[in-house]
């Protein structure tokens, strides 16, 4: 299959896509009239938030839409030929031959019973490709050709036995395996550590140099600056605007792409708003730092000693201090001990060695009925606010449960409290009475951050607060919580594995790699001036917006 | 609450789709029917003369094996016995021994499952080792045991099959407490400082039980299904009282010339399980339609 | 712990076959545990006989139902040996079953495991006939019916419903009659005939195959909106090839695990059928200790069963190792 690039003929064409699901006759629309054209060699990336119907319109492309979907277009060709309408045989033949088809989180994207190799000699099997033991050959060649090192022993292997990144590798060779024309990547790195993604995304920068067709769906626009020829944002279904990507990241015209960008938190956009509100711009107040630690971590240690008899150390003598209305920002990426950290400075785990004060009195040394008592002083939101809620509960009396019954003695105190709480985080009085599920994912953050202000405490730990969150949303709760913490003088345990949203927030950062504290510092001294290596590389990994800045190393192989 | 006025004006995100899936809210023929044969059972087994003016035990030898009309519905059994008020009046003991069967098993079982849920490894090990012996027994043969040892009654069936039935339900409620125990919802509690006992009380035991409330009308259906088969085998009630089994333990010797005597009271119990049993599921799909995120 | 990433960690790597070696060893000790407990409650269920298992011996040998004096009950009491302390009873019990000892039967006057010996081949046929039924019919049922076009899987979901509740001794009766009488395909006494074989197994095994069906499709259905199987389609697989190469896999995995309950369940279940269709084998026999409380037959079949459990989930085990690799590495 050779694709004639010299007349410059277009190897994607849609118009006027549509897409909608449910019943015939009044489908309910998620692709609106969306049209592009790709040639070989070139990167379309196509941006937007959950809901803007990007997938949906990628999976129209290999036919992998579901039975309830009803397709129609004024016009969709694959490389001259119309696939309107195609059979199932037919798009077969285009699946993995001609069009290459990459989804995200390689975990789930692999068959887990089934080892690596597997998977990818399934693909040119499928198509009639050489014989089984050519095909073992071929595969070997495929998981070098992606970068995975001891090939042979890769592909024998199941994937749980294989980290993300070489996981995602395997996924890459089995979609690249017949090398298709025309790739499409469906947020190929968002599982990912920054590490990682930045080699994911040079493989597929590689793919596209060798003259193939890409197209790369995504949630963030930073990872497609890096990459994309065109950008298109989506949103509701339509695309809103779509161009040249320096023009639609750097020149945006519509709102809504420049509210996108705005929201995205970077270096630049510290002490100031990242989302489009109504609300009074930020006031900044000078943060004293001459108040005395309201948490002290000194030399903690944790290890699992997992059934197998082997013993893991999570957390590897962590040390510091959080100062009264300060934020200090915890980064690494998974598996470095953040989230551990966090739940020995809750006092949901217990350190083996080192101890934790708080407000200058013991604390994980503390009896459980001792701490019991002080718990209020410090609250958390989680990640995931939905599994932190009692589903059966209401907003109202999930809120009230927080409430210390010693200050809010009767319901109508409470009640009047929680009132004032769900104000504080932009709620309204409609949401009293529904159930966790009946709320938007923001809501339910807003429901979260309520809840861990109710007692009153002094620290909030924020374990990865927005990284469920689309940007926009992210923005906005990123907002209040800087907002709250200038009006009620709050401390900040701030963890996540966003290096922007981190520099957005902290005051000063910690950086965890594998249990330890590989560097510490002030927020800009540590993204400006790092001093360890590790820092650097994860600097330099991180896809931004502002190309003058980034791109500068040419980071090759690592692994 | 209609998903529609989720609206926030701040927030550029569509609301989720809350509402229960298409497939409940439409008219639902099948559990309306399972409604009626259950309620229908149940007014039998209270009240069974206001469904049938016959006496199950008249004996009228001149209309014996007399196939299904409209003096006798169901037909009549050898000694001219009317079937229908047979299996009406029987409904009483049937569904007694499978709701004091399923009454026995469920408290066996969440005090076993809520006590190894809720304790540390050495305890749960143990309690859980306890029911992996009982798992051992199949129900009919602990009840074929307890039979031979105790001799057939009425009690001896609701024991035997409630201690069989016990071990399955027993590692339900475990497995429920403990995947409620390791919730963000229970360490959320925690972490605002609720003492164990509360966390307990308000989170732990209410989200643990909510799928027993479907577990106990599949298990009362079950319950009967296994207490007939003891009957059928002529290790039940005594003969005489018009159990649904013993019905059909009868009807057996009978099976080539009077179909209806094996075949009715099969119905009677089929109909009866399969109707609790689908409108467990309706219940069970309601509550979890509410409160299960379907992402 | 949510962000603890089972990524590579420094592992003490051990001889491969020492693990597979310790896991195995500590199930059987699991198994062995299993059993003993099986014993003891079996043992102590018979203790607690109301009144005296002796005056029950001599009125079953007699055929009178009187209350009987001390010195007509002496010989009886030794020749069982029911007049020693319970402790050492339980021992005997214990030592006899270690020896493959499981009592003589008041009734037959023979060592039970020579009646027991006898009469279960055609029980264990029956058995493995009615279990292998259940797979074949839930496998073909769930492939071809899952996820397809809602009047499909409706019937499929349908059929599944029905079975599962379906009590097996009254659709015995009912397949007889309509099967073996009416119709008369099949021999209505078939004895241990494989054409006898049919209507026993169909008895024993739809019911199952429903309960199968219904735990293999729940899985099913979410195992076709997993991402995995998109790529599997996207690579240009087609429907068919998915759903057997695929999904098949997973899906199966939670009915492999009830399979050995349910082989319990069937052996006992097949006491029913065997009586429905007055098939030879371990059934008989133990309806007839039941309705003549001969106490060690009924507590000997108890006790094969249990073995017969025990052993079938460490072949579960092994099954469920075959088919999900992860077990084998991890």
């Amino acid at each position: 299959m050779t694709v004639d690039l010299s007349g410059g003929g277009n190897l994607l064409r849609v118009d006027n896509l549509r897409v909608g699901f449910g019943h015939r006759k009044a489908p309910k629309p998620v692709v609106n009239g969306v049209s592009f054209s790709l040639t070989g060699g070139k990167c379309l990336a196509i941006v937007g938030e959950s809901g803007s119907g990007k997938s949906v319109t990628a999976r129209t492309l290999v036919g992998l839409t579901g039975g309830r979907s009803h397709v129609t277009a004024d016009r969709l060709e694959f490389n001259g030929r119309s696939v309107l309408g195609l059979g199932d045989r037919q798009w077969r033949g285009l699946r993995g031959k001609e069009i290459g088809f990459i989804l995200q989180d390689a975990l789930v994207s692999l068959d887990q019973l089934r080892p690596v190799g597997a998977e990818i000699a399934e693909a040119l099997r499928l198509h009639g490709w050489g014989t089984r033991a050519e095909r073992r050959e071929k595969v070997i060649d495929l998981l070098t050709q992606v970068g995975v090192p001891n090939p042979e022993l890769r592909a024998r292997q199941l994937p749980h036995e294989l980290s993300g990144g070489l996981r995602q590798r395997a996924l890459i060779a089995s979609a690249i395996a017949l090398d298709p024309s025309l790739i499409i990547a469906d947020e190929p790195t968002t599982a990912l550590d920054v590490t990682v993604q930045a080699q994911v995304l040079d493989l597929l920068d590689e793919t596209k140099r060798r003259g193939k067709a890409l197209i790369l769906i995504s949630h963030d626009l930073a990872v497609v600056a890096r990459m994309a020829d065109e950008v298109a944002v989506m949103r509701g279904g339509e695309i809103v605007e779509h161009g040249d990507a320096d023009d639609v990241l750097y020149r945006p015209r519509h709102e809504y792409t420049q509210a996108l960008l705005d929201a995205i938190p970077s270096t630049h956009s510290k002490g100031t708003k990242l989302s489009h509100t109504s609300r009074p711009a930020l006031t900044i107040k000078p943060r004293s730092a001459a108040r005395g630690p309201v948490i002290k971590a000194d030399g903690l240690v944790k290890r699992y000693h997992g059934p197998d008899g082997i013993t893991r150390t999570v957390v590897e003598d962590v040390s510091f201090e959080l100062n009264a209305g300060e934020t200090l920002g915890v980064v690494g990426e998974s598996g470095s001990g953040k989230t551990t950290t966090a739940r020995i400075v809750l006092a949901l785990a217990d350190p083996e060695e080192g101890q934790v004060l708080l407000n200058g009195e013991p604390w994980t040394a503390a009896s459980p009925k001792a701490r019991r008592g002080r718990r209020r002083q410090i609250t958390v939101v989680y990640q995931d606010p939905l599994s932190s809620f009692d589903p059966r509960w209401s907003v109202r009396s999930i809120v009230a449960d927080a409430l210390p019954r010693d200050s809010y003695p009767s319901a109508a105190l409470r009640g009047e409290r929680v009132r004032e709480l769900l104000g504080q985080v932009g709620l309204e009085e409609e949401h009293l009475d529904r159930r966790p599920l009946q709320l938007s994912g923001g809501q339910r953050q807003r429901v979260a951050i309520a809840r861990a202000l109710a007692p009153e405490p002094s620290v909030i730990v924020c374990d990865e607060p927005v990284s469920a969150l689309d940007v926009s949303i992210q923005a906005q709760v990123l907002d209040l919580l800087t907002d709250l913490q200038s009006e009620l003088g709050l401390s900040y345990l701030f963890i996540s594995h966003d290096l922007g949203v981190i520099h957005h927030m902290s005051d000063r950062v910690l950086v965890m790699k594998d249990g330890r504290v590989v560097e510490s510092g002030t927020a800009d001294a540590v993204f400006h001036q790092p001093r360890e290596e590790y820092t650097r590389q994860l600097l330099a990994a991180l896809p931004r917006l502002d190309r003058s800045e980034s791109l500068t190393t040419d980071h090759g192989r690592l692994l | 609450m209609s998903a529609t006025q989720v609206i926030v004006d701040a927030e550029l995100e569509a609301p989720p789709v809350v509402a229960s899936p298409p497939r409940l809210r439409r008219f639902h023929p099948g559990v309306i029917l399972s409604g009626l044969i259950v309620a229908f059972l149940i007014v039998a087994a209270v009240l069974p003369s206001w469904v049938t003016s016959r006496d199950p035990l008249a004996i009228d030898i001149s209309h014996s094996l007399q196939p299904p009309s409209l003096s006798h519905l169901l037909g009549t059994d050898q000694s001219g016995r009317d079937l229908y008020a047979r299996i009406v009046y029987g409904a009483r003991l049937s569904l007694l021994i499978g709701i004091g069967a399923t009454a026995l098993s469920m408290t066996i079982a969440i005090a076993f499952g809520v006590v190894a849920g809720l304790s540390g490894r050495l305890v749960d090990g143990a309690i859980n080792r306890f029911i992996e012996v009982l798992f051992s027994f199949p129900v009919l043969l602990l009840a074929l045991l307890f039979v031979t040892v105790f001799g057939p009654s009425a009690t001896t069936e609701i024991v035997a099959v409630g201690i069989g039935t016990a071990p399955g339900y027993a590692r339900m409620v475990r497995g429920q407490v403990l995947a409620v125990r390791g919730s963000g919802y229970v360490e959320a509690a925690n972490a605002l400082g609720h003492s164990y006992l509360r966390v307990v009380r308000r989170h732990i035991l209410p989200n643990a039980m909510r799928p027993l409330v479907v577990v106990v009308t599949l298990g009362v259906g079950q319950s009967i299904v296994w207490a007939s088969g003891m009957s059928f085998l002529g290790l039940g009630v005594a003969p005489p009282s018009p159990e649904w089994g013993a019905l059909l333990d009868a009807g057996r010797n009978y099976v080539t010339g009077a179909w209806w005597l094996e075949v009715l009271p099969g119905v009677a119990i089929v109909a009866f399980a399969m109707s609790v049993t689908s409108i467990g599921r309706y219940v069970r799909q309601r509550l979890e339609g509410g409160l299960r995120d379907d992402r | 712990m949510s962000t603890a990433a089972p990524a590579e960690v420094a592992r003490t790597p051990r001889r491969p076959g020492y693990r597979a070696v310790q896991r195995y060893g500590l199930r059987i000790l699991g198994a062995i545990g299993v059993l003993w407990a099986a014993a003891t409650f079996t043992f102590f269920v018979q203790a607690l006989l109301p009144g005296d298992r002796a005056a029950l011996i001599l009125n079953l040998e007699t055929g009178q139902n009187i209350h009987r004096s001390a010195r007509e009950l002496a010989p009886i009491n030794s020749e069982y040996g029911f007049s020693n302390p319970i402790v050492v009873q339980y021992l005997h019990y214990l030592g006899g079953l270690v020896r493959g000892d499981l009592g003589t039967s008041y009734q037959m006057h023979q060592p039970v495991t020579t009646i027991i010996g006898a009469q279960v081949t055609p029980t264990i046929v029956l058995t493995v006939a009615s279990l292998l039924f259940a797979w074949l019919i839930a496998l073909v049922l769930t492939v071809a019916t899952t996820k397809r076009v809602r009047f499909v899987s409706a019937i499929g979901s349908g059929f599944e419903t029905i079975t599962a509740g379906l009590p097996q001794y009254w659709f015995g009766v009912i397949l007889l009659v309509v099967l073996a009488i009416d119709l008369r395909i099949f021999p209505v006494q078939g004895g241990t005939s494989a054409a006898g074989l049919v209507l026993p197994a169909l008895t024993l095994g739809v019911p199952l195959a429903g309960f199968i069906g219904q735990v293999t499709r729940d899985e099913f259905e979410k195992v076709l909106d997993q991402p995995f199987i998109t790529s599997a389609r996207a690579r240009g697989m087609g429907d068919l090839e998915v759903r057997l190469r695929h999904a098949l896999r997973h899906a199966v995995l939670p009915a492999i695990t009830l399979s050995g309950w349910a082989l319990g369940a069937l052996f006992s279940g097949a006491v029913i059928t065997e009586a429905v269709f007055a098939r030879p084998g371990l059934g008989n026999v133990l309806v007839t200790g039941a309705n003549t409380r001969d106490i060690p037959i009924v507590s000997g079949i108890v006790m094969l069963v249990a073995f017969v459990y025990v052993l079938a989930n460490l072949l579960v085990d092994l099954a469920y190792s075959l088919v999900d690799p992860r077990m084998r590495t991890s």
